[in-house]
């Protein structure tokens, strides 16, 4: 069923997840190393979120085979992340930009 | 090959017409249901109708079958009227208009228009509509809970609505599987679209119903997780006491709560017209989409600018999510942010307005058919245009200080929604009637249907506006009678009411026309009885399990009428060129 | 083709080299991070909103969820390890990486149930701050999902499996569309972990 060319393919593809999977274990190690340092909170946020980024990213890619994927895919995806950041960011700003004089308190 | 073949053998009764995988019948599921809905939320507000013109008055005749809890000796409460307006807004909305729009006219017509044998996932689709009928016995059974059903608005607005009565908790709850039924179905029309279109039906090949069904689809993908989330947070506000829509320091019939605080009620205000907003337009372009498909037929003309409609329907889709804070402009939101969404609202009445006027420009030069389907269809027009204009005002933050919460909103969202969005829908049961049923419903009827609801509709929702100008807030249980500044238009509201029992009314000559028609109805003489271009109308009628007898092949664009040189004025999108 | 099958289940379309199930599946995984993407935005809004939040790992067990990271690190590897295996023909690796991605994620959940009980008794619960409430809205959504994905592959683990020797291919892309589900699973974990317990 399978020629000879899928099967070296997915072989190779096996060996980039193992590779994937010994980096994602390194980077879980990193990441709750750095928590102990004690870092201010705006640099600790900054770098758990770029070191979760970087996971999520391999696992989406590898894993996920993002990396070689349909475009119809990736527009799907992209529409979701702008609807995503704008909630996010939108939402954020109405919380910042409050009528003069005025807070939101919770 | 695989388990999804439509054989034509014998199914049993169950199969067929109960746990159908078959898009058609689910179709006609979500429309039977969807119209029962309907009419169950229009009787809602018929009874609100009566406090409203007659405030504090014993309903006449029914008052009494309502129980003491709700109107005792025949006098409706304050609670029981609140009940009935948040649930009138939910079950119009997610029960009635939706599912009829998106659940019963997308699953029956966007297969058959674009050529394919069933949707992609037919179990998904049946799993679908019983989630939606899950949802809506809930809504239902919510009325007979302790304290009655939901009664914080269709908004359901925290912090009232987390110290509401169980039945906020059941609407929560019928709310989580109507979003299921909804995010299945949108998978499935997305796919369906993308993969099943047949041989020769390419993206701008496809009717303008399809593609407003492709943007709806997406909309209903990712506009309702946020509100499923909003949904879970006030479910564990109401049943784990956490505090996710709840401030510190609040404080009720003089205790102070033993809360942890800290939330914040404007999170659910967010949560919610992200979802709230884009939903209109899941109500308004399938109707669109129906109003283009049966003025294209009846003018006999191709759209005019075609592919700018649907460049429009698509930045509509995309805009419909930047724009859901201008429902907020009076929570403290600041100038800067204000201005922002202000900017994209009007921007987003752009591509409305191109729509809306290349409709109108087709209708230029023809020689219409005004049978009852255009007669909707053409009604819409004005009405959904009366609806956008009104909105205007709204989107802008100064006005809206004026106009917010008032009378006036209610009457700008239902001219969308009523007199524009309903009435497509009965111009599309008017039209595809023929083809679900082989007979065609009956013209003297239909136009008995439409004038009187025409007028009826008209003399609901312009004093509305009259009232809004003048102040008289919204949710109000006697209508203004207590405010000395409503004094001055309270009187319309008799007219209202009057009007909306006229509406009733004027409805029962469709009923009767819906089941005398589906025995006696006259015959449709062939397959394609009105003469259109699009691939629906070359199946079988009504069509069979797999809908196509033969493999069907498109060759041409969807309203190809009065081609110069062709033979008859309508060439089917299946005709090979010669 | 017959006119009267769905067309596209099993092999790809031409024209967006796709088949189906794997478009459904994506579509839904989009949606799936508008829900996760509005409850981080809630998050954010309650933290940026809050006059003290607490820091995670003064509360949380960080070396348990370290724990727990590292098993669902793992059973994604041996989910996309399945897939591989009947990819080279290999029915029998195929049920052992599926079984242990089953395994991998019983025990995620029991280690869960584990954290759970123990701020239970240090009476922690979702009603005692808009932290706990965060945290057990966000870990227990995770662990629905988790349990979902469960079902899911232990029926292609057990009586799912028999397609294998009528239609492989077909099996072969359910497996695939149920990694791409598992997979998800696992990233919004990658996520949830340093936001609830680092930060």
């Amino acid at each position: 069923m399978m020629s000879e060319h899928h099967i070296d393919e997915v072989k190779k593809s096996v060996r980039i997840y193992i590779t994937v999977f010994v980096a994602l274990a390194a980077l879980t190690v990193v990441t709750v190393a750095v928590s102990y340092f004690h870092l201010s909170l705006v640099a600790g946020i900054a770098v758990a979120l770029f070191i979760a980024t970087i996971k999520g990213s391999l696992v989406a890619c590898y894993f996920m085979h993002l990396i070689s994927e349909k475009k119809l895919i990736y527009a799907v995806l992209a529409l979701t992340v702008v609807f995503f950041f704008s909630l996010l960011l939108l939402t954020l700003s109405g919380h910042h930009n409050t009528i003069t004089g005025t807070q939101i308190v919770s | 090959m695989s388990d999804t073949n439509h054989s034509s053998h014998k199914q049993s009764f169950w199969r067929t017409y109960i746990f159908s995988t078959d898009h058609k019948m689910i179709g006609l599921q979500y429309g039977f249901t969807s119209l029962i809905f309907l009419f169950f939320g229009f009787c809602l507000v018929m009874l609100m109708r009566w406090q409203l013109a007659f405030p504090g008055q014993p309903v006449p005749f029914i008052g009494k079958f309502f129980g003491e809890a709700n109107m005792p000796g025949g006098v409706m409460l304050p609670e029981f009227y609140n009940q009935l307006g948040a649930m009138h807004g939910t079950i119009m909305v997610f029960l009635g208009v939706v599912p009829l729009a998106v659940g019963a006219f997308g699953n029956y017509i966007v297969p058959l228009q674009i050529g394919a044998p069933d949707m992609a996932f037919p179990k998904l689709n049946m799993a679908s509509y019983w989630a939606y009928f899950l949802g809506g016995v809930t809504m239902l059974v919510s009325f007979f809970a302790p304290g009655g059903a939901a009664n914080s608005g269709w908004t359901s607005y925290p912090p009232l609505s987390n110290i509401a009565t169980m039945g906020q908790t059941m609407w929560l709850f019928g709310m989580v599987l109507l979003i299921t039924s909804s995010l299945l179905g949108a998978v499935n029309f997305i796919v369906t679209i993308i993969q099943l279109r047949t041989k020769g039906m390419t993206f701008m090949r496809m009717p303008f119903f399809v593609w407003a069904q492709l943007v709806t689809a997406f909309i209903l993908l990712l506009a309702f997780p946020p509100l499923e989330a909003a949904g879970v947070l006030q479910l564990m506000d109401r049943l784990a006491g956490t505090s996710f829509f709840m401030p510190s320091g609040l404080v009720i019939s003089g205790q102070p709560l033993t809360i942890s605080g800290g939330g914040s009620p404007l999170l659910w205000q967010h949560l919610f017209w992200f979802l709230a907003h884009p939903e209109v337009y899941v109500l308004i372009l399938p109707a669109m989409g129906i109003v283009a498909e049966v003025i294209a037929n009846n003018t006999r003309k191709p759209l005019w600018g075609l592919r700018m409609m649907i460049a429009s329907i698509l930045i509509l889709g995309f805009l419909s999510f930047i724009v859901w804070a201008h429902h907020m402009y009076l929570t403290g939101m600041g100038t800067v942010i204000s201005a922002f969404f202000q900017t994209t609202t009007m921007m987003i009445s752009i591509p409305s307005v191109i729509i809306l006027s290349s409709l109108f420009i087709t209708l230029w030069g023809g020689s219409i058919r005004f049978n009852a389907p255009m007669l909707f269809a053409l009604a819409f027009l004005p009405m959904f245009g009366i609806g956008g204009l009104t909105g205007l005002p709204l989107g802008l933050a100064i006005a809206d200080i004026h106009l917010h919460d008032t009378y006036y909103v209610i009457g700008h969202f239902h001219y969308v929604v009523a007199p524009g969005t309903i009435f497509a829908l009965f111009a599309g049961v008017y039209y595809w009637f023929p083809k679900v049923t082989g007979r065609k419903l009956n013209e003297a009827l239909g136009r008995l249907h439409f004038w009187p609801s025409l007028i009826a509709m008209n003399f609901i929702f312009m004093p509305m506006m009259i009232q809004g100008l003048a102040g008289v807030s919204r949710r109000l249980y006697d209508g203004g009678a207590s405010y000395a500044h409503a004094q001055g238009v309270l009187h319309l509201n008799v007219v209202m009411s009057v009007a909306a029992w006229a509406l009733a009314i004027a409805q029962i000559p469709f009923i009767i026309n819906l089941f005398w028609s589906i025995k006696s109805g006259e015959r449709v003489k062939s397959d394609n009885p009105w003469e259109a271009t699009t691939l629906e109308w070359s199946t079988p009628t009504p069509p069979p399990h797999g809908n196509f007898s033969t493999p069907v092949e498109v060759y041409r664009g969807p309203y190809e009428y009065s081609v110069p040189g062709a033979q008859k004025d309508f060439t089917p999108q299946d005709q090979p060129k010669v | 083709m017959m006119p009267d099958t769905i067309p596209y289940t099993t092999h790809e379309r031409p024209d967006t080299g796709l088949y189906n199930a794997k478009i459904g599946i994506w579509l839904f995984l989009a949606s799936e991070v508008m829900l996760f993407g509005a409850l981080f935005s809630s998050y954010v809004l309650l933290r940026v909103g809050s006059t003290n939040w607490p820091l995670g790992h003064t509360i949380l067990n960080v070396p348990i969820a370290t724990f727990n990271t590292m098993v669902l690190i793992s059973s994604s590897v041996t989910m996309v390890m399945a897939w591989a295996s009947l990819k080279l023909n290999n029915f029998k690796k195929y049920r052992l990486y599926l079984g242990l991605t089953v395994l991998c994620g019983l025990i995620f959940l029991v280690v869960k149930g584990f954290e759970y009980n123990a701020k239970f008794e240090h009476h922690l619960f979702p009603s005692t701050s808009t932290f706990m409430a965060v945290y057990f809205t966000l870990t227990g959504l995770h662990g629905l999902h988790v349990i979902g994905g469960i079902i899911v592959n232990a029926y292609f683990l057990g009586p799912g499996s028999k397609m294998w020797f009528k239609e492989p291919e077909r099996l072969t892309n359910r497996i695939e569309v149920s990694g791409l589900y598992w997979h998800f699973v696992d990233l919004v974990w990658i996520f949830l972990f340093p936001v609830l317990y680092l930060l």
